[in-house]
């Protein structure tokens, strides 16, 4: 396949930044989309060009690095797909490609396709975790917890934290980001003791980080490619209540 | 030199609890007079620091990614082991400690596999305390499963995510810490150097992978928690990042490196597509549970597999290994493969696969449980190979996975340069010449919960906090020694991309230093390698400059490291005249083409003294004695 590719191409956070045109020859369809960039990168180096700069580490979807919006849809067209697992047989060959970085305030951008995404980190530091020292805890079946409680836990606890959710909401909101942490915790007896305190640190973490609130629009959900659901958005918001009236 | 192992005398149950009641501890109030760095945030690391956080201690932590919640322990998927014996399937510490001991083939020492079997069950506690939402049954309690190479189900599980709710677990603590102002994350920086002072570890040098600067960092004791090196072979598990050069440059500085050529292939990866393929993935070997593999009979066959009837069927591990069958352990498991492969049965594009089949396991529980066990991995099968592994079978080959080898370290994770301890995959310690399914989370945890926040006092305490800073001229001279380094990968201005060379390296790593080596192949790859590496000094093309973020010159400067390492695999292999676990040499096997050891010449711990880029490295041996089990022959038949 040919492909026709328009990359956000920009020096530094501080440069001037374009949609650059090149082209992407002898594509397999078998590729995955970064290595589909390899490739163009391959040949960029080779005639001393710069290479695309991108964020990307596991390759498999689970370490979260990875973040482009493509054609308008962070990590792409397919569903439930992380760009490091989006393959090229989803597109067609003589298609035009637009590849732009994670966009919103919080996440200020360093160069190309990179940007800053420590605020996430700073939201879990606020207070996403129970604060059990290492060593002197209960045996583990000494908890119980029923299966549906364990599922919905698991369910919230498989955020990669890449910020698609930030980067598809036109709040640049990381409710659902949060909200997931949140609801993880809360699920659990574990987590319980320090749920109030929990919620209103985190949020408050979330607002000052320059993220912005949630109105509904739902485009999180639809961007996560792990399929967090947006009624954890719920959840956080029952939990941030529960806090304030007790 | 003969190396001492260090381990505490008494019986073996007893010589954790004796030695650390026998080890020096660091009074509450001086703890935060020390300062450590640990590299990685990985299991090992993130649990690493976090402990020694909440100990009181000053921390310094490092990462290449953007994120401490990234290391690539986030990618495991299969689960974690403990003793806990809570399906009362005769599970206990000792079997725990056998079982990996003979999963590693002899080639472990005894002392350190129990320890981390004994602590194995305060691990599953640690982390259910911190909300790891592991897999449990109706009535609430955790579920386990079985995986490769045990007989007793005891490995705890979330989903086919362990790994990631095992480190979202340690990053949480380490968040704690980070939050509470004992532990500093340094995210998007490089260690490219380790600093020695009057032979002990003193420091790093490092690159702000963002912009650019070279500096360094001193402390008191460095935890290097770097993971392991099998990038070195190209195409891998690894994530794309994963590097030898954290530890490489220590065993430049001094550090031995251990058992190099112990690494291990995984039998279930999704084979190779085509040239451009940059990294392999795994499927988790929890498959081989319910899946069952199979070539065709006949060489050639080239029928659809819902085609090839039963009788034209081979269950090849069923047929050779009928006690253990589909979870035969990884390496038996590889080369299995690999023979059907060469024998002109394998699957698929090239004929370089073998069918992983769910069919009876449907037929016997129906989709919905396969689903609920397999769900994400059948999805992730899905999204690369385009096929949908509830209706034909899927295809797998083997891949390389997991270093076992690594820095020397001594029972107190402590390498040979003091000051310098060696945590997770990145040390040699437990896993002998392989590494048992589910065992690899275990250990680093192990490592970084409970072994580290005990030894290192007793290191600290002998030593003097703070006693030495970056305005020793060591570290003027490191980051001289770094600084001069980029500036010569940017003036090379040759014709070949970095990828390039590590692509070539990584084929003459898979063909000769692969799965089956011989002495011929083995020096066919010290031949060839160092004449890539001058190549590679002379004609390889690093764009940008060095005061930027420079993802060509990230690369370059891992494969420069990886060209060297490469070689000192190769030679560990070459002086291993016997094969043992993940290590086989074509030359030592029983008339059946199994793995024949070599226990009175061989059983010891190889650890290789660097001597210089092209001179020989020295190799000191560290001999293992065994107590307690007796050095059987390991037959899964
Ligand atoms: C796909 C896959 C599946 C697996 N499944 C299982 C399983 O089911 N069960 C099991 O027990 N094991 C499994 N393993 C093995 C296990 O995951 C690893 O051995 C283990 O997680 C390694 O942890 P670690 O902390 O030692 O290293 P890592 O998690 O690799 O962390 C390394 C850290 O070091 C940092 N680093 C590296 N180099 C540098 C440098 N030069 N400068 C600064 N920082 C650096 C990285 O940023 C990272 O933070 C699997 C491995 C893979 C690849
Ligand atoms: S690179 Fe890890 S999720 Fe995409």
């Amino acid at each position: 396949m040919n492909l026709n590719l328009y990359v956000w191409r920009q020096k530094g956070p501080n440069a001037a930044g374009k949609l650059q045109q090149m082209q992407a020859k002898n594509i397999s369809p078998d590729m995955s989309f970064l290595e589909m960039i390899d490739e163009v990168n391959e040949d960029l180096v080779r005639e001393g060009k710069e290479p695309i700069a991108f964020d990307h580490d596991c390759r498999e979807g689970i370490c979260g690095t990875c973040s482009q919006v493509i054609n308008g849809i962070p990590h792409g067209p397919q569903e439930r797909t992380t760009v490091c697992q989006l393959h090229m047989r989803k597109f067609r060959d003589g298609d035009s490609i637009y590849i732009e970085p994670w966009r919103a305030k919080a996440f200020p951008l360093i160069k190309d396709l990179i940007v800053d995404r420590s605020a996430l980190d700073r939201i879990i530091q606020a207070g996403g975790y129970t604060s059990c020292h290492t060593g002197g805890v209960p045996d583990a079946n000494a908890i119980l917890i029923p299966k549906p409680d364990a599922d919905v836990a698991m369910d919230a606890a498989e955020c990669i934290g890449c910020g698609a959710c930030v980067a598809a909401c036109p709040n640049g909101s990381a409710m659902l980001f949060t909200s997931a942490k949140v609801t993880q915790l809360a699920s659990l007896p574990q987590g319980r003791a320090e749920a109030a305190r929990r919620v209103c640190v985190m949020t408050e973490a979330m607002l000052n980080e320059g993220f912005g609130n949630c109105s509904n629009h739902y485009e999180c959900q639809a961007a996560c490619p792990k399929g967090i659901k947006v009624s954890f958005i719920a959840k956080l918001n029952r939990e941030f209540i529960k806090a304030h009236m007790s | 030199m003969i190396l001492d192992g260090k381990c505490p005398s008494g019986p073996l149950a007893q010589k954790w609890d004796n030695h650390r009641q026998d080890m020096k501890l660091v009074n509450p109030a001086n703890k935060r007079k020390y300062r450590i760095i640990v590299v990685g945030t990985g299991l090992a690391g993130a649990s690493a620091a976090a402990s020694l956080g909440e100990l009181g201690y000053n921390v310094d932590a490092f990462c290449y990614q953007d994120s401490s919640r990234r290391a690539h322990s986030i990618a495991a998927q299969g689960g974690i082991n403990a003793a806990k014996n809570y399906p009362n399937d005769g599970d206990s510490i000792f079997r725990l400690f056998y079982d990996t001991i003979k999963g590693g083939d002899f080639r472990s020492r005894e002392a350190n596999v129990y320890r981390l079997a004994q602590v194995s069950n305060s691990i599953i506690d640690q982390c259910v305390a911190q909300g790891v939402p592991f897999a449990r049954d109706y009535a609430g309690y955790l579920d386990n499963r079985s995986f490769g190479g045990a007989q007793v189900a005891r490995t705890f599980y979330a989903r086919g995510q362990t790994g990631q709710q095992l480190l979202l677990g340690a990053y949480s603590a380490l968040s704690r810490q980070v939050k509470a102002g004992t532990v500093k994350v340094h995210t998007r920086t490089e260690m490219l150097d380790l600093v020695v002072v009057d032979g002990e570890a003193k420091g790093i040098t490092v690159r702000d992978l963002v912009t650019g600067q070279v500096g360094c960092y001193a402390a008191d004791a460095v935890c290097l928690c770097t993971g392991g090196y099998v990038n070195v072979y190209y195409l891998s598990t690894n994530a794309q990042g994963c590097n030898v050069t954290a530890n490489y440059r220590a065993y430049k500085k001094g550090a031995f490196f251990a058992n190099p050529c112990y690494t291990q292939i995984h039998p279930t990866c999704i084979p190779v597509s085509g040239e451009h393929q940059s990294k392999l993935t795994l499927m988790s070997e929890s498959l081989r549970n319910d899946g069952r593999v199979w070539v065709p009979l006949k060489k050639g066959d080239k029928r659809p597999p819902h085609e090839i009837p039963e009788n034209d069927r081979d269950y090849y591990l069923e047929r050779k290994y009928p006690s253990f069958g589909n979870l035969a352990p990884r390496d038996i498991s590889s080369r299995a493969a690999k023979e059907a492969c060469d024998d002109g049965r394998g699957v698929g594009p090239g004929g370089f696969g073998v069918y992983l089949d769910f069919s009876d396991a449907i037929k016997r529980l129906g989709d919905d449980k396969i689903r609920e066990r397999y769900g994400n991995l059948f999805e992730m099968y899905e999204r690369i190979t385009d096929e949908n592994a509830y209706k034909q079978p899927m295809r797998i080959y083997p891949a390389l996975h997991y270093a076992m080898g690594g820095l020397w370290v001594d029972y107190n994770l402590q390498s040979n340069l003091p000051g310098l301890f060696v945590l997770g995959e990145a040390n040699f310690s437990d896993h002998g010449a392989n590494r048992l399914g589910a065992s690899a989370l275990m250990q680093g945890l192990a490592d970084g919960y409970f072994v580290i926040p005990y030894t290192i006092a007793n290191y600290l305490a002998m030593t003097r906090p703070g006693a030495v800073t970056t305005n020793h001229p060591e570290f003027d001279k490191s980051r001289q020694d770094i600084e001069n380094q980029i500036k010569k990968l940017l003036s090379i201005n040759g014709r070949k991309t970095a990828k390039e060379f590590h692509r070539e390296l990584g084929k003459v790593m898979w063909e000769h230093v692969g799965m089956e080596r011989s002495e011929q192949s083995l020096k066919r790859a010290i031949e060839i390698i160092p004449g890539i590496r001058e190549e590679f000094w002379k004609n390889v093309r690093v764009t940008g400059s060095g005061a930027e973020l420079n993802q060509e010159l990230e690369r370059a400067g891992r494969i420069a490291d990886f060209l060297e390492f490469g070689e000192l695999l190769a030679r560990d292999a070459l002086n291993r005249n016997e094969s043992c676990g993940g290590h086989f040499r074509v030359e030592f096997q029983m008339p059946d083409g199994e793995a024949k050891r070599d226990d009175e010449n061989f059983s010891y711990v190889a650890a290789w003294e660097f001597k210089g880029v092209d001179q020989t490295p020295e190799i000191h041996k560290e001999p293992l004695v065994f107590e307690n089990v007796h050095l059987g022959i390991r037959s899964y038949k």
